[in-house]
């Protein structure tokens, strides 16, 4: 900023712009039009069958006699997202430190154990709903025949058809396709710390665990608060496994659940929007969220 | 003196607990995968018996897949949408990532943010205003509707980490380039794109996973069975009574669409593993 520009950087920036466009266009056309659509749809009575005609009702869907905030079905869903997302995020986080403790462990194993942990990651979610819900099976599932004859269990579960189960089963599920994930995250934090730290300690005698609360967990927890925003994010928009395991079953319906159920079922699309939109609004706040915590990284980027 | 007796207990202890926690996380891992494809390969009779070896092996449950439902059909559809979303990708993040990598500008800072929020959008919050937009174009019922759907859910993710990759060239490179008086498309597509070969497999390849995988859109702007993508059709199989799923042919069919891409996933584990924690954390 000190010295004019000269052409050459003009024209250079004049290129810049040229060649960020074509993506910024595309990037409105799939997330900033369709987003400000719902949101207006959302102050509307507008209806699948017929798009074009509805009546502004301002925020009645929201607020009214039959709005969002009165509506004990969609407070289900909310319940059950949140104990979902806090769920799977702490089980994950605990034991994806666990994992990526073992994966940083200098052994021969290693490569077995990343390859291995992979496989869960690279299953699509809807495959390993269909892949549980089969060893799930209340009859023929793998898993409540090990477990009544281990002698566990002395009848057999209906994981998924249980009101006070399927939650839990789901968010199981969940955490076995996605610890991998936490695992790695946690893992580069655990590889970007200081060798010599470790060394002096060593010299010193220090026992094992007492490096891991002082040096090791200080070191690694702003990574870790990162990863559990990142698959917080995630957890709370959850749709595909609970969709395809329990679809329909009250007792676990999530936000996007019942967004869709709405949307599309019902053909609502005026009140589907306006939960559509709180859904987007509460993520937009944990994204803010997990970009103060990214900042100095970003600022890396803009350096 | 305490030492001495002290000190092999603790070695050999931890070794014991490093085995039993490596073996219960490769048992965790790959159980269901196995117990998966042991499932697709046992006829009606043995698909009842929890023993993971099959009796009988059999093919017939993945016959019944190509015969009684159009899977080629759906498999070829998932190529088709998740090739395409990936080639779109990387060719509009491409240049985006030059000009954000290498071209310092006004706004550069606020337009890496908008897109790294981007990468956070939950699906949910643009599917009735998608879906008018789908619709108004034609679309509804077309793979072009996923086409370009999806590509919220890569395009931000493959700009983010190639600005990062982008970052890394040397700069002497592009000043070279430059004096010889080449044109921007010839410096990112002929020059730089070469040098960045295993970022841009390792993006394409998790854009691709992610394409390949969505199931939301695929579930609401397609009607007929024919423009299914795989992870509709496996979770929308159903069987010829209606009553009973055909759980062998929902595993076959689960075990096609998940084999390539444990393989990929598995041959360029290094790759992937860089390419995802660039795209999280890293920044």
């Amino acid at each position: 900023m000190k010295t004019q520009p000269s052409a050459l950087d003009v024209q250079r920036v004049r290129r810049a712009w040229l060649m960020v466009t074509p993506m910024l266009v595309v990037l409105l056309l799939v997330a900033g039009w369709p987003l400000g659509r719902t949101i207006w749809f959302s102050l509307t009575d507008a209806q699948l069958s017929q798009l074009d005609n509805w009546s502004f009702i301002g925020l009645e869907n929201y607020l009214g006699e039959y709005g969002l905030l009165r509506d004990p079905e969609w407070w289900g869903s909310v319940r059950n997202t949140v104990v979902f997302a806090a769920l799977s995020v702490l089980i994950e986080t605990a034991l994806g430190l666990g994992v990526a403790l073992l994966l940083n462990h200098p052994s021969r194993l290693r490569t077995l154990l990343r390859a291995s942990m992979l496989i869960p990651w690279a299953i699509p979610t809807v495959v390993s709903a269909k892949m549980w819900s089969w060893m799930l099976h209340d009859q023929f599932g793998v898993l409540n025949h090990y477990l009544v004859s281990l002698g566990l269990l002395s009848t057999p579960i209906a994981w998924t058809a249980n009101p006070d189960l399927a939650l839990f089963t789901v968010v199981l599920v969940d955490v076995w396709k996605t610890t991998p994930f936490m695992a790695l995250l946690i893992l580069a934090a655990l590889q970007m710390v200081p060798q010599d730290c470790y060394e002096a300690a060593r010299v010193d005698g220090v026992p094992a665990f007492t490096v891991f609360r002082r040096i090791t967990l200080p070191l690694i927890l702003p990574g870790i608060a990162v990863a559990m925003i990142f698959r917080m994010l995630d957890a709370l928009r959850v749709f595909d496994l609970i969709y395809v395991m329990t679809s329909n079953s009250h007792s676990t319906r999530s936000m996007s659940v019942f967004v869709r159920e709405q949307l599309i079922d019902f053909q609502q699309i005026g009140y589907g929007s306006a939960a559509a939109t709180v859904v987007f609004f509460t993520i937009a706040l944990m994204t803010i969220l997990y970009m103060g915590l990214l900042r100095p990284a970003l600022q890396k980027v803009e350096a | 003196m305490k030492q001495p007796q002290h000190k092999p207990k603790t070695r050999w202890l931890p070794r014991l607990g490093y085995y039993v926690a490596s073996a219960a996380l490769v048992l965790f891992s790959v159980f269901p995968f196995l117990y998966a494809i042991s499932s697709s390969l046992k006829g009606r009779a043995g698909l009842f018996s929890p023993a993971l070896l099959p009796e009988a092996p059999t093919l017939e449950n993945y016959r019944a897949v190509f015969s009684e439902q159009p899977f080629a059909h759906n498999l070829m559809n998932s190529v088709i949408v998740a090739g395409g979303v990936v080639l779109l990708s990387l060719g509009l993040s491409l240049m985006a990532a030059w000009a954000l990598g290498r071209v310092s500008f006004r706004g550069r800072g606020a337009l890496l943010l908008t897109i790294l929020s981007a990468s956070m959008f939950p699906q949910v919050a643009v599917l009735s205003g998608m879906f008018e937009l789908v619709r108004w174009a034609g679309l509804y019922d077309h793979l072009g509707a996923l086409l370009f759907a999806d590509l919220l859910l890569t395009l931000p993710f493959t700009v983010w980490v190639l600005v990062t990759f982008m970052r890394q060239l040397p700069k002497e490179l592009e000043e070279a380039a430059t004096m010889d008086g080449v044109g921007v498309f010839t410096l990112v597509f002929k020059i730089f794109l070469p040098l960045l070969w295993p970022a841009v497999v390792a993006t394409g390849l998790l854009a691709f996973i992610a394409a390949w995988n969505e199931f939301l859109f695929a579930l609401t702007f397609t009607l007929s069975t024919e423009q299914r993508t795989v992870p509709v059709a496996i979770a929308l199989i159903s069987g010829p009574s209606g009553y009973e799923l055909p759980w062998g042919s929902i595993m076959a069919a689960s075990v096609i669409v998940t084999l390539p891409l444990v393989g990929l996933v598995l041959y360029f584990q290094r790759l992937i593993v860089s390419g995802l924690t660039a795209g999280a954390v890293k920044g």
